[in-house]
C-alpha cells in the first residue's frame, strides 16, 4: 500500500556470443517510504546492474519500475546517485561539482540560495573548508563526501549508492557510514544501497536484500534489521542479535546464493564451513568476495 | 621521477658537444664535396646584417629576419585560427555521430597524408576566380587545410574517450544537451584537443614555408627562396636555422599549454 518504489519482474539481458544472457531475471522489490535498504550479494551476481535500472541509467530488458507511483523512464535528478568512484568532475570544485546538480534542480532559486544549498551539504559532510579545492587534491573519503553532498543537495525523492564506500579504507568507511546516516535520518530520503559487505548491510539498512547468483540473479531471502535509529555502532556490535544477522547473511552468500544451480550443475564447491552454526562466535570472513 | 645526471652539467655540455658535432660535418662537407655550401664562418658572416638589423625593411622580400618570422608567423597564426576553427567542431562531430564519422572517416583518411606541397596550387586556383589575391588565400587555404587534422582526428578521439562515469553524472543531473557539451564534453576532451593543437601547430609551420616558396608571398620561406634563386646561399642556412628556432618554441609553447590541461 504504502510501497515507495515497486519493482516488478525486472530483468536484463545482455548480448553474449551464445545469445542473450539474462544477468537478472524475475527481481521483485518493493521498499517503503523512508526506508533504508541494501541489496548485497556476490561480485558480480548483478547487484549493480539492478540499481542502474532503477537510476535510468540502463534499460531493463523485461519489467517495471514505478516510484511514487509513476512508471520510470530515464535517469533524471529526483534519484541521487551516489557512485562508488565518487565521480566528481576534475576540472570542478567540490563546490561546482555540488552546484552543477543544485542549478539543475533549484533553477527557479537565486544564486544566493543556490549556493546556500551547496554549502550547506558540503559543511554537513565536513568539507565547509574544502569546497574550494579540485578532486585532485581532495583524498579519496572526501571525494565520496562530496559525492554523497551532490547526491543529497538535489533533495532527491530516492538515493541510490552503489558500493558507495567501496573504495575506502575501514576507517574512512566508518566515518563516512555515520556521515551518510545522519543526512539520511534529517529527511528520511528512501535509499537503496548495493554492498558486498555484511557489516555495512547490518549498520545501515532497515532490510538486507540478499541476491541469489548470477545469471539469472534475482532476490534470495530478505533479512529485517530491527536495531533501533539512531544506531551506535559499539552497542549493536555488543547485541548478540547482531551476530545472528550476521551469521545469516554470510550463511546465505556462502551456501544458499548458489543452491538454485545446484540441481542443473554438479556442485563443484566443498560444503562451505559451517557458519550457521549457534553462538555469537565472529567468523572471520565479513567482507564477502569471490 | 628525475633521471640521474651522467656527470655535473651534462644538460648543458652534451647539447653543446651534440651541435659541435653537426657544425663540424658541416665544416667538412662544405670544404671536401659541396664547395657550394657556404661554410659557418662564410654563412655568419653574410647573414649577420640579417640580425644585426631585424626589423629592417630593404624591399619586399628583403627584410630582417625578425621581420620576416614575422610575416610568416602572422600568416600561419590566421591559417591556424582557421584550422582550429573548423577542425575542432568537425572533430566533435566525428566524435559524437557514429553516422557523420562513417560518413566521413574514409574521406579524411585519404585527404590527411596529402602534402602541403600538392594542396597549394588547388588553393590558389580556387582564389583565382574571386577577384582576391589569389597567391596569399591560397596559403591561406593550404595551411588551414593541412594543420587541421590532427586536431579533427585528436578531438573526435578525446570526444568519444569520455569517461561514461562522466556521462552518467550528465544523465543523472538531466543536464541539457548545450550544458553537457559544455560543462562535461569540452573540459574532458580538451587535453586531447591540445595535443591536435600541438601538432597541427607544426605542421601549420611546416605548410608556410612551403607555401611561401612557391606563392612568393613575403615571409621567411618567401625569402629563402628569392636568396636561393639569387645565389645568396648563406641566407638559405639562415633561414633554415631562423624556421627550426621559431618551429621549436612554438612547440614548447603549446606544451607548457598541454601540460596545463594534463593535470587538470
Amino acid at each position: 500500500m504504502s510501497d515507495f518504489l515497486i519493482i516488478t519482474d525486472l530483468a536484463k539481458r545482455f548480448p553474449s556470443p551464445k545469445g542473450p544472457v539474462a544477468v537478472v531475471k524475475d527481481f521483485n522489490l518493493s521498499i517503503k517510504k523512508g526506508e533504508f535498504i541494501t541489496l548485497i550479494g556476490h561480485s558480480g551476481c548483478g547487484k549493480s546492474t539492478v540499481l542502474a535500472m532503477v537510476a535510468g541509467l540502463s534499460d531493463a530488458s523485461e519489467g517495471n519500475i514505478i516510484m511514487a507511483g509513476k512508471e520510470l523512464s530515464g535517469a533524471g535528478p529526483d534519484r541521487g546517485v551516489v557512485f562508488q568512484s565518487p565521480c566528481l568532475l576534475p576540472w570542478m570544485t567540490a563546490k561546482q561539482n555540488v552546484m552543477l546538480g543544485v542549478d539543475q534542480v533549484y533553477y527557479t532559486a537565486s544564486s544566493i540560495e543556490r549556493n546556500q544549498i551547496a554549502e550547506y551539504y558540503l559543511s554537513k559532510v565536513g568539507l565547509g573548508d574544502a569546497m574550494h579545492k579540485y578532486p585532485a587534491e581532495l583524498s579519496q573519503g572526501m571525494r565520496q563526501r562530496c559525492g554523497i553532498a551532490r547526491a543529497f543537495a538535489l533533495n532527491p525523492k530516492m538515493l541510490l549508492l552503489d558500493e558507495p564506500f567501496g573504495m575506502l579504507d575501514s576507517l574512512t568507511k566508518f566515518e563516512l557510514q555515520e556521515v551518510l546516516l545522519d543526512l539520511w535520518r534529517k529527511d528520511r530520503k528512501t535509499a537503496l544501497m548495493v554492498t558486498h559487505d555484511v557489516d555495512e548491510a547490518i549498520f545501515l539498512s532497515d532490510r538486507v536484500v540478499m541476491m541469489t547468483d548470477g545469471p539469472e540473479a534475482n532476490v534470495g531471502e530478505i533479512v529485517e534489521v530491527h536495531f533501533p535509529r539512531p544506531r551506535n555502532r559499539k552497542q549493536i556490535m555488543e547485541d548478540p542479535e547482531y551476530y545472528r544477522l550476521k551469521d545469516e547473511l554470510i550463511g546465505f552468500l556462502e551456501e544458499r546464493a548458489h543452491k538454485k544451480h545446484h540441481d542443473s550443475i554438479a556442485p563443484t564447491t566443498p560444503a562451505a564451513p559451517a557458519a550457521d552454526t549457534e553462538g555469537p562466535a565472529a567468523p572471520l570472513q565479513t567482507t564477502v568476495t569471490t | 621521477m628525475k633521471k640521474q645526471p651522467l656527470f655535473p652539467y651534462d644538460w648543458i655540455v652534451l647539447p653543446i658537444l651534440g651541435t659541435a658535432v653537426v657544425i663540424l660535418f658541416w665544416v667538412i662537407l662544405s670544404s671536401t664535396v659541396s664547395k657550394d655550401l657556404p661554410d659557418p664562418a662564410k654563412t655568419w658572416e653574410e647573414s649577420r646584417l640579417y640580425i644585426f638589423e631585424p626589423f629592417a625593411d630593404r624591399g619586399m622580400q628583403d627584410k630582417g629576419i625578425l621581420s620576416l618570422l614575422g610575416l610568416s608567423l602572422l600568416t600561419v597564426a590566421k591559417g591556424y585560427f582557421l584550422a582550429l576553427l573548423i577542425g575542432v567542431p568537425l572533430g566533435f562531430a566525428l566524435g559524437l555521430s557514429d553516422a557523420f564519422a562513417k560518413m566521413f572517416d574514409p574521406i579524411i583518411q585519404v585527404l590527411r597524408p596529402v602534402s602541403p606541397l600538392a594542396w597549394l596550387p588547388l588553393g590558389v586556383i580556387l582564389f583565382f576566380g574571386t577577384g582576391k589575391d589569389a597567391n596569399p588565400w591560397g596559403a591561406l587555404f593550404t595551411i588551414a587545410l593541412c594543420s587541421m587534422w590532427p586536431t579533427v582526428l585528436n578531438t573526435a578521439v578525446g570526444v568519444r574517450a569520455v569517461p561514461q562515469d562522466y556521462l552518467n553524472v550528465a544523465r543523472v543531473l538531466k543536464l541539457s544537451k548545450w550544458k553537457t557539451l559544455w560543462k562535461i564534453l569540452v573540459p574532458a576532451t580538451l587535453p586531447y584537443m591540445f595535443t591536435g593543437f600541438r601538432i597541427s601547430l607544426g605542421i601549420a609551420w611546416l605548410a608556410i614555408v612551403a607555401a611561401e616558396m612557391l606563392t612568393g608571398t613575403a615571409g621567411v620561406g618567401g625569402f629563402l627562396w628569392s636568396e636561393y634563386n639569387a645565389g645568396n646561399n648563406s641566407r638559405i642556412i639562415l633561414c633554415i636555422a631562423a624556421i627550426g628556432l621559431v618551429g621549436f618554441v612554438l612547440d614548447k609553447l603549446m606544451g607548457l599549454a598541454e601540460a596545463q590541461f594534463k593535470t587538470a
